[in-house]
């Protein structure tokens, strides 16, 4: 087996850098090695969406990039949204419009529409269907999402990605060890 | 579309109202706590070796090369586990034999499924345990496999061995006399109904964590049953009820697939109970295709038997139901529930159903979403609608001459089932206000002419829901060995907030939300005020789960009678505290106000005050604490009801089906929170659609299961659905004092025949008159291409 390799990344406005099995994949990484559990994994063919993420900007399944290959970049996950007090755009509207039931699929597709909105700010239902069509849900039958996901492209700036600056010196490291046998 | 009629009662200030869900923050957060989401320190994780035959005998095992892998910790077989009991199933009807192989949870000589688990690979990462599982060489000696149902009724290669027979059952419920309603129609139509195998596929997969130290267990686990889960889970391991613990924490999304007592859980909590750690196995997609358990999969032989006027005078169904390899917790008892309401919502007098069950080398079917239901609805409404074109009457005039009039009700059917209430009419009449069908055919008719196909189809049903009545359930009716009642905690604290625990476990249908606006109402505070807290065997009495649309009417009527309870006791402390009568204390403007007083009241917090510390203001003689419990087992079941429409478009070059519009009105009683009720409606009939359109499990001839990974079994996504169009009338059940129904399957019960009648009604020109779902672009082009022969008896 590969050593482990050191890989950094900028999460939600937080610099990450950890050692990891060069195979380790990103959605893993973001939740065992982070502990961001909020980006979740609902199949293994890159099918469902909800490990959606940003990676650059741009909406990734991190279930289908290797941690390593996103050396540098910075990364979005429904935790660099918004928070309780106050809720993205999105995270706003699929509450009003009851986007939402079991909750499983909703950080990747609230991750994959801002990705939408921020291409096309003003979507056809058509287009929002379209948009989404990576993402599936078993809960909602979809409604009430293209409902939020229209709402917030109404209300305007659903597809802002937040940027918070790191504060000086916030770097961490996170100690991937509690993993022992990942460099096996 | 929003309306409705019939207020939701009683001056409510938050029944009824669409107040948005209480537990959606930590959702959209990213804050959810799902099973994966959960590590204790010193977690191992978990790795099934699974078998790739479908039938063979398991010759040897070689763990060594797995062994020796760094990070692992064990390799466990079904003789390392120590495991008391095989896994349940719960139905033993009376009178009725029912062939029951043993279920062990990793299995011991033969497997009989692609899939069934021989080895349980521990370890201290995910990845090494999925390594290693690789590196376990199990040898098999494969043996003659059995896959289609009816060839497995020749009993020419067995299953089970043992058991002699691939049969498992022979089970009927009717009323009336079939062949004499047959002999008295006159027509009759008749096909044979495919309702075919289908996954539950909820988004997050199962997931369990065992945690067992000091002689107790503690259990995270996806399901919808919790309670079951520590009963079986005791069993198998030989431990007592109290010692164990499980929780459901958040879990996302179940549809009857997670209504289950799985070998992972047994397996899981008895590894760690050997290795003295927690232990936690996260399923994958292609496990949860290839091992939780399937839904459906019955070939019914219908006949419908009707006068000229479209009188229908008898409905037969004769079914063969795959119950693959095992009988898990309901497996044989699915079919059954179809035949409750196998007259649907008409007045039939000779309704008879007749299910045969059957193993094959294939996944345990059990419940998903509906559960028998749809196979009914499905089976009687195509059957309708052909009955409807080959009488000449038009598909609602033929409804409409058979419905049950609501001066019927409470309507006691052939099947012997007693409709609590409902009012067929008035549904089928909103729909019709919202679908105008004349304008659809004359636009139907100008679009053929340039070779468009659209059709319009219709699906009325009725439906059984709210399971309880353990009368009629448990061991002396149906025959479950269990009761299935509810119950609720409902504690003021003594801030004046209000803490609720509930039996039910919900994964996703907003319990939080809707039981708070119960409470709210009837104890005079915010809704936000009330916290609820459900799925955790520890907390709060015990209950029964999530199921069979049973949450509300069942369990929201318990947390309706311990608030009432509740609010009896606060009556008293404040008539005494007031000096007035406590008949005389009523909930207005958020306090417990004297009637005709306009300002004289206390606040549930004044109350709770008196009721914890106790000084003048208790009544002399009275128990301090304000808090009850109520145990609550319905007299009936609740019967939902509706009517459906759906209009699709059909490329009859390609095959291709496009839903342009689908609307539903359905009636599942008061509504507590519509909002809710709509996500219900949205979700049950995406479901159907899926069903109907897209999704098959499906194994080859060797069993094989070809639909392993999302890629081959499709699930709909937003692009190939529309929004859909909802709507509601309210005939409050009288079974319960909330006057509710339950909602969390109509969608799916209703719709499957609502799209393949629109389906059949686009292409009847063509020369088609039925196609089994799914109905894939092939099947529908093959369709078009070699028109069916109609089959009706004159």
């Amino acid at each position: 087996m590969t050593e482990p390799v050191r890989v950094s990344l900028t999460v939600n406005g937080t610099r990450q850098t950890a050692s990891v099995e060069p195979r380790m994949l990103l959605v893993h990484h973001l939740r065992d090695v982070l502990g961001l559990t909020g980006t979740h994994v609902g199949c293994d063919t890159s099918t469902c969406g909800a490990c959606t993420v940003l990676v650059d900007g741009e909406s990734v399944k991190s279930c289908t990039v290797l941690a390593v290959q996103c050396e540098g970049a910075q990364v979005t996950t429904i935790e660099g949204m918004g928070d309780e007090q106050e809720l993205h755009p999105l995270q706003e509207a699929f509450w009003e419009h009851h986007g939402l039931q079991c909750g499983y699929c909703t950080p990747g597709m609230i991750m994959a529409a801002a990705d939408l909105l921020q291409r096309n700010p003003d979507p056809s239902e058509a287009e929002v269907r379209e948009g989404l069509a990576g993402n599936l849900c078993r809960c909602t039958g979809y409604h009430n999402i293209v409902k939020a996901v229209m709402a917030a492209a109404q209300a305007g700036d659903g597809g802002r990605i937040p940027e918070p600056a790191p504060p000086e010196g916030a770097d961490e490291t996170a100690q991937t060890f509690a993993h022992g046998g990942l460099g096996a | 579309m929003s309306a409705t009629d019939g207020s939701s009662g009683n001056g409510a200030q938050h029944v009824g109202r669409r107040l948005r869900r209480k537990e959606d923050p930590p959702f959209l957060t990213g804050r959810g706590a799902y099973v994966d989401d959960i590590e204790p320190s010193g977690c191992l994780h978990a790795a099934f070796v699974r078998s790739p035959e479908a039938h063979a005998r398991v010759v040897s095992i070689d763990t060594s090369a797995a062994l020796e892998r760094d990070g692992v910790e064990a390799v466990l077989t079904a003789a390392d586990l120590q495991i008391e009991a095989p896994l349940p199933c719960a139905w033993v009807p009376p009178g009725v034999e029912v062939k029951s192989p043993e279920h062990w949870p990793l299995a011991k000589d033969v497997v009989k499924h692609v899939g069934d688990p021989v080895a349980i690979v521990v370890g201290r990462d995910r990845y090494a345990v999925v390594d290693a599982a690789e590196d376990v060489v199990v040898e098999y000696d494969p043996l003659p496999v059995v896959v289609d149902p009816e060839e497995a009724l020749c009993d020419d290669i067995l299953v089970h061995e043992s058991l002699g027979t691939n049969k498992v059952h022979e089970w009927s419920l009717g009323g009336g006399d079939i062949e004499a309603g047959l002999a008295e129609a006159d027509v009759v139509v008749e096909r044979q109904v495919v309702n075919h195998r289908t996954a539950g596929a909820p988004i997050e997969t199962r997931g369990v964590l065992a945690d067992y130290r000091g002689g107790s267990l503690t259990l995270h686990t996806s399901t919808q049953v919790p309670n079951f889960v520590r009963l079986f889970v005791a069993i198998d391991l030989g431990l007592s009820e109290e010692k164990i613990r499980v929780i459901a924490p958040d879990v996302g999304g179940g549809f009857g697939s997670k209504l289950q007592v799985y070998g992972e859980e047994v397996a899981l909590s008895a590894a760690s109970r050997k290795l003295n750690r927690p232990v936690k196995w996260i399923e994958t997609r292609s496990e949860n295709l290839q091992v939780s358990h399937h839904g459906r999969d019955q070939i019914a032989t219908v006949r419908m038997g009707l006068k000229r006027d479209g009188t229908i005078t008898a409905f037969h169904a004769n079914i063969i139901a795959d119950f693959g390899a095992y009988l898990m917790l309901l497996t044989p008892v699915i079919p059954s529930l179809g035949a409750f309401v196998m007259s649907g919502c008409y007045k039939i007098p000779n309704v008879r159903t007749d299910i045969t069950g059957v193993f094959t080398n294939k996944m345990a079917t059990d419940a998903i979403r509906g559960a028998g239901r749809p196979e009914a609805t499905h089976m009687i409404e195509v059957c309708l609608e052909q009955a409807a074109a080959m009488l000449g009457i038009d598909p609602v005039e033929i409804r409409r001459r058979n419905f049950i009039p609501k001066e019927d009700f409470p309507a006691t059917v052939a099947t012997g089932m007693t409709y609590d209430s409902g009012d067929y009419h008035r549904t089928l009449d909103r729909l019709l206000e919202h679908v105008d069908l004349e304008a659809f055919r004359a636009e139907q008719a100008a679009l053929r002419e340039r070779g468009v196909y659209r059709g319009v189809g219709l699906s009325t049903y009725t439906e059984i829901c709210g399971l309880a009545p353990s009368r009629a359930t448990g061991p002396a009716g149906v025959g479950l060995q269990t009761g299935l009642w509810e119950s609720a905690l409902v504690r003021v604290q003594l801030t004046g907030g209000v803490t609720v625990y509930s039996g039910t476990s919900p994964h996703g249908q907003g319990h939080d939300t809707g039981f708070a606006q119960i409470v709210a109402d009837r104890l005079g505070i915010d809704p936000e005020h009330v916290t609820v807290i459900h799925g955790d065997t520890a907390t709060g009495p015990q209950g029964l789960g999530t199921y069979g649309s049973r949450s509300l009417s069942v369990g929201g009527e318990a947390v309706a009678r311990a608030t009432a309870k509740v609010a009896d006791k606060a009556r008293k402390i404040v008539a005494h505290a007031l000096e007035a009568s406590p008949e005389d204390i009523e909930v207005r403007d958020g306090k417990f106000m004297v009637r005709g007083v306009p300002d004289k009241g206390m606040t549930l917090a004044e109350v709770a005050g008196a009721a914890y510390i106790p000084g003048d203001a208790l009544p002399p003689g009275m128990d301090p604490g304000l808090e009850d419990t109520s145990f609550y087992d319905p007299e009936n079941f609740v019967f939902p009801f509706g009517a459906h429409a759906c209009v699709v478009e059909v490329d009859v070059e390609t095959g291709k089906i496009e839903i342009v519009r689908y609307v539903a009105v359905d009636d599942c009683g008061r509504a507590i929170n519509p909002t809710l009720i709509e996500g219900q409606v949205h979700g049950g009939i995406t479901h159907a659609i899926g069903q109907a359109l897209f999704e098959r499990v499906h194994y080859d001839e060797s069993g094989q299961l070809v639909t392993g990974t999302f890629v081959d079994y499709a699930l709909p996504s937003a692009a190939e659905l529309p929004s859909f169009e909802t709507d509601r009338t309210e005939t409050p059940s009288p079974v319960n004092s909330l006057g509710v129904k339950g909602v969390g399957e109509a969608g799916t019960i209703a719709a499957s025949a609502a799209i393949v009648n629109a389906v059949i009604d686009a292409l009847r020109p063509l020369g088609v008159s039925y196609i089994n779902m799914p109905l894939t672009p092939m099947r529908v082009w093959e369709a078009i291409n070699q028109p069916q022969v109609e089959e009706a008896h004159a």
